[in-house]
């Protein structure tokens, strides 16, 4: 269905959208990948980056790099243009967009949970978070004890308040039930999110509801590949799936039940045409490329987003391509700090 | 610029760009780096690269760019801490000779560890005086918190025991008496945590506290007045003294990592009054010790930062250069010896003696064996267009550069365009009085241009001043315009001599409707100002300005399409003169050309002939007679044979050129292919030469170029229409103009008169000022501004400027400055 978004978007979204397509055409080519991975050192990198967009975030910095600080940097850049886009937006734009960054603040949750459990120090592990999930009482996670406590000290004012209502129990918190609570917020999350764009309706909600239901299936999927051979039951597995997706539900019925990966999940996944040329392009026992594929397949359905006009999934797609493009650096940044450069292409998505 | 060309002919700087050639130049390594650098200083040679498939960091000289960059991030460290410490560098350069670019590097070096140093041992002190100013705060704030509890609790029990000491009442509590006993004995042991929170944070704090101990806390929070300066982070901001007591040690934990979390800094406090007193005056003590010493510190940072901030300039010139320098040296490509680099850039004809010499210095400064070799390339490929204007001339040949870059040595309308814009401006603009506040507000521009030109200064200021040239121009042609039009703020004066025309007799009083007749010599400059205020006032200005704005459109038009003959010849292309300049010029002229004469002639004989009939019936029924609209004899004939001549031109414009060019390629093809076998060396080497920019011989496909000639065709024949109709904004403008200000001063300003008012004239004279500034002088030239632009751009250029060159852009020390974010 689509809406009439042509005769208003532009009223607010127009100069939003023309900034995020300009932000877009800043993206590193293929040509720069080609270049940055024949890299020697990463004095080299940035002296390539430096022609980039990146160039004045990068220029201050003394010489004897190190990877952290690149990403770091360049991490700073997506965040700049995250405030200026979010200052500058107006409902339901700006709501879109500060969903765009509840998934980093429920993993930097996570990473404080779970840091403080096996007592690292608070500012090291502030440090870790991802700036974009940064909330006012971030710090203060590392009072809680138990999930109930978690809440009702911290999260409740944050927006992720609302996700919780399902994994409120008593028990203490170890590895297994954060990583639950992870999924489960998560889980919460993607269908908040997908209800909030249903609720925008148009192109906005054909595009993100495409691109959410991906990020959906490509999560329980990756559930029940880490689920396998734990001690979690079926039916606490199932429940950990969003409920919408294409998956949703007889995919995730067979994705319940699985006990191997090559066989079932491949099985599973091949009955999905949209998956299959995910699989099939992975040969037998290489799971872990499959993380790759995933992430190739994504920047493959980011990238048409930009295709249509009007809508707010461009948004969405961009913040995801520049997370992309930033986790390409630090693996190309990685593998030339260690010398590693046979491996370069192992995990680097190009975008264009 | 006094240099020999040809002799016969004047220099023509800006009609056609300079003559540029490829030059190539092959430099010994030994002495790249020097030729450059003087290179560099004269200012004359654009590099062409030739490594462009080559990413940055695979250059030659990438290495070394690196390290320009480091210092040039030193320095930029350098700047960042003078402006932190509130110095600006000083400008003053002291010629302290050359330096070495890497004793530079060295000292840099030195000199960044120095500071870094400085500033980590400041920063340490710094820290712990902040600590020891909140410290003191907390101290302040906590005991006065103490002392009023401890002075209330006093009360409170005063209270107690005064009503103790009476008779019992029956409202007195039965177990107080116990209570107060077991307070004293069995008292819980409550702790107290006291500190600094930010004051933005303080609301989060107070409920994440409650929430965390279960509302078994009690803070208080006092406000410090000033910002305090946070001893972490350094800067500056608001923030609360808070006292929390709570009881029991999980509590404290908790708020011990609450604290941590919160940026709350925590310190000890005694509860003793004796000992909060003696840790205030030992506190205070230790900040007037640890104040000397962080004044002493900062004074050897400011000093060093002096010598700095003394050189910084000198260096900061020095570190672009020598970017720059390498930036260009990367550009050249390695001779296969690796012995010598090969450079190729265009350079002015006129400069080669300027560039040699410069390669002759070089080679002798660095004592090199071998000298540079300089020779000229031959190539197809198309040259930069180089103007070399100067500060009067840049601002009108950016209006042209706007539009386009003009192909390589064609006719530059740049020329015309610093008479014609400001003029066809004014036309637009005429009024003397407004001519004059332009004119002195550009003046005072121009007379500070030193001044200005030196400093930064805000988007439309820049603007301004770029145009300042532009705008004096504009404003002196509107003085003129203006006295034609006898307007001053819409007021006519008569600066000439008196008003050809009075009353005929006593009876006209009302001497603007009618009866005035012509009693002396027509008024000699312009419009006679009996005209101001009359009721044909208008009909009269209309005519005038309307024919006036066809007049100069045709002259303009005109101009353009002899333009484009002096191209085709220049071009040498016959092809152009004779099938597209001569039925142009024919098809305009019988057409507007004639409109014109007949505006002329109608003029000058006084005839009352309606030019509308004779233009729109020329074409309607030719043969006609004219009758009463005849203004001179022959008109008949002369208007059927430039009627014939006009449609004759339209095929003659659109049928041979293309067909003529077929026959030409055919030729050029057919001859190639006979050209005896020794020529084939030469062009395959003359083609080596060029890049790929220059095909020699495109494809020649004719069903284009007629499709090109079919367009080009049309677009003329109506554009000569419109754009002649086009030229009617001048009148509308112009109209516009004079009428905004006939309101405002009519309106405004006698209204205003009228009321006798002290107050409503002041009020008047105000919204008067105003109205004129702002709208007539600002909007109203802005909108002259376009429109003349426009007519530029569109009517005046389209006819022959093709503006599909590239700009000249010489490697140049003199630009590094500009290049300054």
């Amino acid at each position: 269905m689509y809406g009439f978004e042509a005769m208003t978007f532009n009223i607010h979204g127009g100069y939003l959208e023309a900034i995020v397509r300009g932000h877009r055409a800043g993206l590193l080519t293929a040509a720069d990948y080609n270049n940055l991975c024949q890299c020697e050192t990463l004095d080299d990198i940035k002296m390539h980056l430096s022609a980039t967009e990146y160039g004045p975030y990068l220029q201050n910095e003394p010489s004897p790099l190190h990877t952290t600080t690149i990403v770091e940097k360049c991490t700073l850049k997506l965040v700049d243009e995250y405030k200026h886009m979010l200052c500058q937006a107006t409902e339901p734009l700006s709501t879109f967009l500060e969903y765009i960054t509840y998934g980093h603040m429920i993993d930097n949750v996570v990473l404080i949970v779970t840091g403080t459990l096996h007592e690292r120090d608070v500012q090291e592990l502030l440090e870790k978070c991802h700036p974009l999930g940064m909330f006012d009482s971030i710090a203060t996670l590392a009072v809680a004890q138990n999930m109930r406590e978690l809440y009702r000290l911290v999260l409740v004012d944050t927006p992720l308040a609302p996700y919780f209502s399902e994994c409120i129990t008593s028990e203490d918190l170890d590895d297994m039930n954060i990583e639950i609570m992870r999924n489960t917020l998560y889980k919460a999350y993607l269908e908040d999110f997908y209800k909030f764009c249903q609720k925008l309706g148009g192109a906005t909600a054909e595009i993100m509801s495409d691109l959410l239901a991906f990020e959906a299936d490509r999560r329980a999927v990756n559930i029940t590949i880490n689920s396998i051979g734990t001690e979690l039951t079926r039916d606490d597995r199932r429940k950990l799936y969003s409920n919408f997706g294409l998956l949703y539900p007889y995919g995730h019925e067979e994705l319940a039940v699985c006990e191997d990966i090559d066989q079932v999940v491949r099985a599973v996944m091949e009955k999905y045409p949209p998956y299959q040329s995910i699989f099939s392009k992975l040969s037998y026992g290489e799971s872990q490329m499959l993380d790759k594929a995933f992430y190739e397949e994504e920047v493959k359905r980011l990238c048409l987003a930009f295709e249509q006009q009007f809508h707010y999934g461009v948004f969405f797609a961009y913040m995801r391509l520049r997370e992309q493009e930033i986790r390409n650096l630090m693996w190309i940044s990685e593998c030339v700090a260690q010398n590693q450069k046979s491996r370069v292409h192992d995990s680097v998505v190009f975008i264009f | 610029m006094g240099d020999v060309r040809g002799g016969c002919c004047p220099p023509m700087d800006l009609f056609r760009s300079e003559p540029m050639q490829l030059v190539q130049l092959i430099i010994p390594i030994e002495s790249a780096h020097l030729t450059v650098a003087y290179l560099g200083d004269l200012g004359i040679l654009q590099f062409k690269d030739l490594n462009s498939e080559k990413s940055p960091f695979q250059r030659t000289y990438a290495s070394q760019i690196k390290k320009c960059g480091e210092m040039a991030r030193k320095l930029r460290f350098f700047k960042e801490q003078m402006v932190k410490a509130g110095f600006s560098p000083s400008t003053k350069s002291e010629a302290r000779g050359d330096i070495d670019v890497d004793d530079l590097e060295v000292k840099l070096g030195e000199l960044e560890a120095e500071l870094i140093e400085m500033n980590a041992n400041g920063e340490k002190l710094q820290r712990s005086y902040n600590e020891l100013v909140e410290y003191k705060l907390v101290l302040q704030k906590a005991g006065e918190f103490f002392a009023s509890a401890q002075h209330s609790a006093v009360a409170q029990q005063r209270e107690m025991e005064s009503r103790q000491m009476g008779e019992e009442s029956i409202e007195t509590p039965l177990l107080q008496d116990q209570e107060t006993t077991i307070d004293l004995s069995k008292q819980v042991k409550l702790g107290f945590i006291t500190g600094l929170v930010p004051r933005e944070k303080s609301m989060a704090f107070e409920r994440i506290l409650f929430r965390a101990t279960r509302g078994n806390v009690l803070l208080k929070q006092v406000p410090v007045e000033d910002p305090v300066t946070d001893p972490v982070s350094g800067e500056k901001m608001e923030k609360n003294v808070f006292v929390v007591f709570y009881s029991g040690e999980r509590a404290k934990n908790k708020i011990l990592k609450i604290c941590e979390a919160f940026g709350a800094n925590r310190y000890p406090f005694a509860e003793d009054l004796g000992k909060q007193a003696l840790m205030i005056t030992e506190v205070s003590g230790r900040i007037t010790e640890l104040k000397t010493t962080i004044d002493a510190g900062s004074y050897h940072r400011d000093n060093l930062l002096r010598t700095i901030g003394d050189q910084f300039e000198q260096w900061n010139l020095k570190v672009k250069k020598e970017k720059s320098i390498y930036h260009t040296l990367n550009m050249l490509s390695l001779d296969v010896t690796k012995k010598c680099l090969v450079a190729e850039g265009w350079s002015p004809v006129f400069a080669t003696k300027q560039v040699q010499e410069s390669l002759q210095r070089a080679a002798f400064d660095s004592n090199s064996q071998v000298g540079a070799i300089f020779q000229v390339l031959s190539t197809r490929e198309s040259p930069p267009t180089y103007f070399r204007t100067n500060k009067f001339t840049s601002a009108f040949q950016e209006i042209v550069d706007a539009y386009g870059v003009a192909k390589y040595q064609e006719a530059n309308p740049g020329v015309y365009t610093i008479i014609t814009f400001p003029f066809l401006f004014a036309v637009m603009f005429g009024d003397w009085g407004h001519g004059i506040c332009l004119l002195l507000a550009t003046l005072f521009f121009i007379v500070r241009e030193k001044k200005l030109s030196s400093q930064k200064l805000g988007d439309i200021t820049e603007m301004t001043f770029g145009g300042r040239y532009v705008i004096m121009m504009m404003a002196l042609f509107s003085i003129y315009t203006g006295l034609i039009y006898n307007e001053f703020f819409s007021v006519p004066f008569e600066l000439f001599g008196r008003s050809a025309y009075a009353c005929r007799d006593l009876t006209c009083r009302d001497a603007s409707t009618v009866g005035l007749i012509k009693v002396r010599e027509t008024y000699p400059f312009g419009v006679d100002p009996a005209w101001h205020g009359t009721r044909s006032e208008l009909p009269f200005l209309n005519s005038l300005k309307m024919k006036m704005s066809i007049l100069l459109g045709v002259a303009q038009m005109n101009l353009g399409i002899i333009l484009s003959y002096f191209n085709a010849t220049f071009f040498g292309s016959s092809l152009n003169v004779w099938f597209q300049f001569i039925p142009q010029m024919i098809f305009l002229n019988s057409l507007f050309g004639y409109l014109s004469l007949l505006i002329i002639v109608k003029w000058c004989t006084g005839s009352q002939a309606d030019l509308y009939h004779v233009m729109i019936y020329m074409f309607l029924s030719p043969t006609d007679e004219l009758g009463e609209n005849q203004l001179f004899p022959g008109q008949k004939t002369v208007q059927l044979v430039l009627l014939l001549l006009a449609l004759v031109s339209v095929p003659w414009m659109l049928l041979p050129r293309p067909f003529l060019l077929k026959k030409q390629h055919e030729n050029q093809h057919q001859g190639q292919s006979y050209t005896p076998l020794e020529s084939t060396d030469d062009t395959l080497h003359s083609e080596a030469n060029n890049d790929s920019h220059g095909h020699g011989h495109e494809e020649f496909e004719f069903s284009e170029v007629f499709v090109h000639q079919l367009i080009h065709t049309i677009e003329f024949v109506l554009g000569a229409v419109s754009n002649t109709a086009s030229y009617l904004r001048l009148w509308a403008l112009s109209l516009a103009h004079s009428e905004l200000s006939v309101v405002f001063y009519e309106k405004v300003l006698l209204l205003a008169w009228g009321f006798n008012n002290i107050i409503i004239l002041i009020v008047g004279i105000i919204i008067f000022i105003f109205a004129t500034v702002g709208v007539l002088l600002v909007m109203e030239t802005l909108s002259a501004f376009l429109h003349a632009l426009r007519l530029h751009w569109v009517e005046f250029q389209n006819k022959f400027y093709e503006g599909d060159g590239y700009k000249f852009y010489p490697f140049s020390f003199a630009l590094l400055g500009d290049e300054d974010d």
